[in-house]
């Protein structure tokens, strides 16, 4: 099936919260966080009251911080009450889908001005409640009950990767080290330090309290310590898990013949694909995400390009072993050379095919329901050049992508962004 | 055959405790299913029925779960005592994720792909209450 849109929508301002642990703050506080941030992104300004809808997307806000209903509540922080507000959920791709129906909106016709955004806040509970809440994104009586745990699924697919292809723990740790040095340039980042940052300060805090000392050197040594990096799902560590965050983030989309009265350099959404896919027994490869692969084709089609013109993309490594996955169905890489890729730093900031710039969900922090959207928002201040640190540079951004997963890859979307 | 089962989860569940492993059968296309599914997405036809699965297969892939959930957890399972979880391809072809037991667990490197399993049957309490395999140690299905 192709897919076309009546018209397209353009981005003209973003704005993301900072993502961590903020004990004294609810989703709807970050969620105004990024709103005002937002605000304050559109070159020639904008006012609240001409926005027309809300779209945003959240995953468990009722399980997570016992809020259902969350639309309308976000609405009324912003002031935007009276326009249409829709929360949409699609486990971990909530944000992405949420800029999906923003775009359609726009693309019908409907509305002109859209704000979509995505917010969860999800260290209310112990780590045992959120694994249960995100193991429930699984198919709850046929997977989740076999004691499968969501780092489990991911870990089930890392072992028929591995069996098939051949898959080191290096190669799995070279994208967890390559992400924190993002993470590191981006002052929103949940880790906004290296491996060797949290290394250093662990070692520094062991020889504080006269404990024994570990001989680590490397951020290897760190990451092959068990004490250190501990097993989660089998061969997944700790370090290969993104963690547990709260956080928001949004995006201002507008009808494409108005970008210009906002910004002079508006992006443009130029291809959207979305799609599903069975449970786990369902599918014949363990080794790729159909889903995935399904809407990057349907996105590719929209937006007239190829994987070989994409030059940046923000993918959906909500695990290690995902990013590599990612970069295979995304076709950036060929099916099985995903993960000799990462290690041979063909993904880093300043390498041929840049991935996962801000940090990605392993150190930005992974706040399920923004996250779709924290791409997006990342993907805005790549191609405007205005990323400071982590800027990628010696070329022009004209054409980027992202890619949100929700849960083990049932649900799947992808976005190609073009700057004119 | 059994004719009389509702297409139901509950219909499985109670076969299950009954020890019988149930799938469903398309009439139209003859694929099985397990987990049992009322519509086959193969041929798209809502004509099913029962079918009795031998619970032989083996394991497709695998994983040994430390932060488990809260139901395995009151299992008394914790980072000290892992539990293997797997996708388990049955000889009649369909494919399901359950729980496996019977393998070092703490060993996870002797854990082998192409692993032989059979049903695991929930017997009393202290076994598992959900779909379950036990691995046929030393033999490697063909």
């Amino acid at each position: 099936m192709t897919h076309k849109m009546n018209r397209m929508a353009a981005i003209v301002g973003v704005g993301s919260s900072k993502f961590g642990a903020f004990p004294d703050k609810l989703g709807r506080e970050l969620f105004t966080e990024a709103f005002l941030a937002m605000l304050g992104s559109v070159d020639r300004g904008i006012e609240t009251k001409d926005i027309e809808a809300l779209y945003v997307g959240s995953a468990a806000p009722l399980s997570f911080e016992g809020q259902a209903h969350l639309a309308p509540i976000i609405a009324d922080q912003v002031g935007l009450v009276n326009r249409p507000a829709t929360r949409v959920e699609s486990a971990c791709a909530s944000g992405g889908l949420a800029l999906r129906e923003g775009i359609i909106g726009i693309a019908s016709g409907t509305y002109d001005i859209v704000l979509v955004g995505g917010v969860e806040k999800m260290t209310n509970l112990p780590t045992s409640e959120v694994t249960e809440v995100l193991a429930a994104f699984a198919d709850a009586p046929y997977e989740a009950c076999t004691g499968i745990t969501f780092p489990g699924a991911y870990a089930l697919l890392a072992t028929a990767y591995q069996h098939k292809y051949g898959l080191t723990e290096e190669q799995l740790m070279a994208v967890a080290m390559k992400n924190h040095q993002n993470g590191a340039l981006n002052p929103i980042a949940q880790f906004y330090c290296t491996i060797s940052d949290i290394m250093t300060n662990r070692l520094a805090k062991m020889k504080e309290k006269g404990q024994p000392v570990p001989n680590w050197r490397t951020e290897m040594d760190f990451l092959k310590d068990p004490q250190a990096n501990p097993v989660v799902a089998w061969p997944l560590r700790l370090f290969d898990c993104s963690p547990i965050t709260d956080g928001a983030a949004c995006v201002l989309l507008v009808a494409e013949h108005f970008a210009k009265s906002f910004t002079d350099t508006p992006i443009y959404v130029v291809g959207s694909g979305q799609a599903s896919d069975y449970s786990l027994s369902g599918r014949r490869d363990l080794t790729t995400l159909a889903g995935a692969k399904e809407a990057a084709r349907q996105a590719y089609e929209m937006a007239g390009v190829h994987p070989e013109d994409i030059q940046m993309a923000e993918v959906h490594d909500c695990f290690t072993i995902a990013e590599i996955i990612a970069t295979e169905d995304l076709g950036l890489f060929e099916p099985g050379e995903g993960a000799k890729a990462a290690e041979k730093g063909l993904t880093a900031l300043q390498g041929p095919k840049p991935v996962n710039p801000s940090g990605g969900l392993k150190a930005k922090g992974h706040p399920v329901g923004a996250s779709g959207i924290a791409q997006t928002v990342e993907v805005w201040h790549q191609m405007r050049g205005v990323a400071g640190a982590r800027q990628i540079k010696n070329r022009e951004l004209n054409l980027t992508l992202t890619h949100n997963v929700g849960a083990h890859g049932a649900s799947c979307l992808v976005h190609i962004y073009e700057r004119r | 055959m059994v004719t009389e089962m509702e297409f139901t989860s509950a219909s499985f569940y109670q076969a299950l405790r009954d020890k019988r492993l149930m799938g469903t059968r398309c009439k139209g296309c003859g694929a099985v299913y397990l987990p049992p599914r009322q519509v086959c997405f193969q041929c798209r036809s809502a004509a099913l029925e029962w079918v009795s699965l031998t619970g032989k297969g083996k394991l497709l892939s695998f994983t040994t779960i430390a932060v488990g959930t809260n139901s395995m957890i009151s299992q008394g399972y914790d980072r000290n005592r892992h539990y293997c979880c797997g996708i388990v391809e049955l000889d009649e072809g369909p494919r399901v994720c359950a729980l496996i037991v019977g393998l070092d667990t703490q060993r996870p490197d002797s854990i082998q792909i192409g692993t032989a399993v059979s049903i695991e049957f929930p017997d009393g309490e202290d076994k598992p209450s959900s779909l379950a395999f036990r691995a046929r140690t030393g033999h490697k299905a063909s």
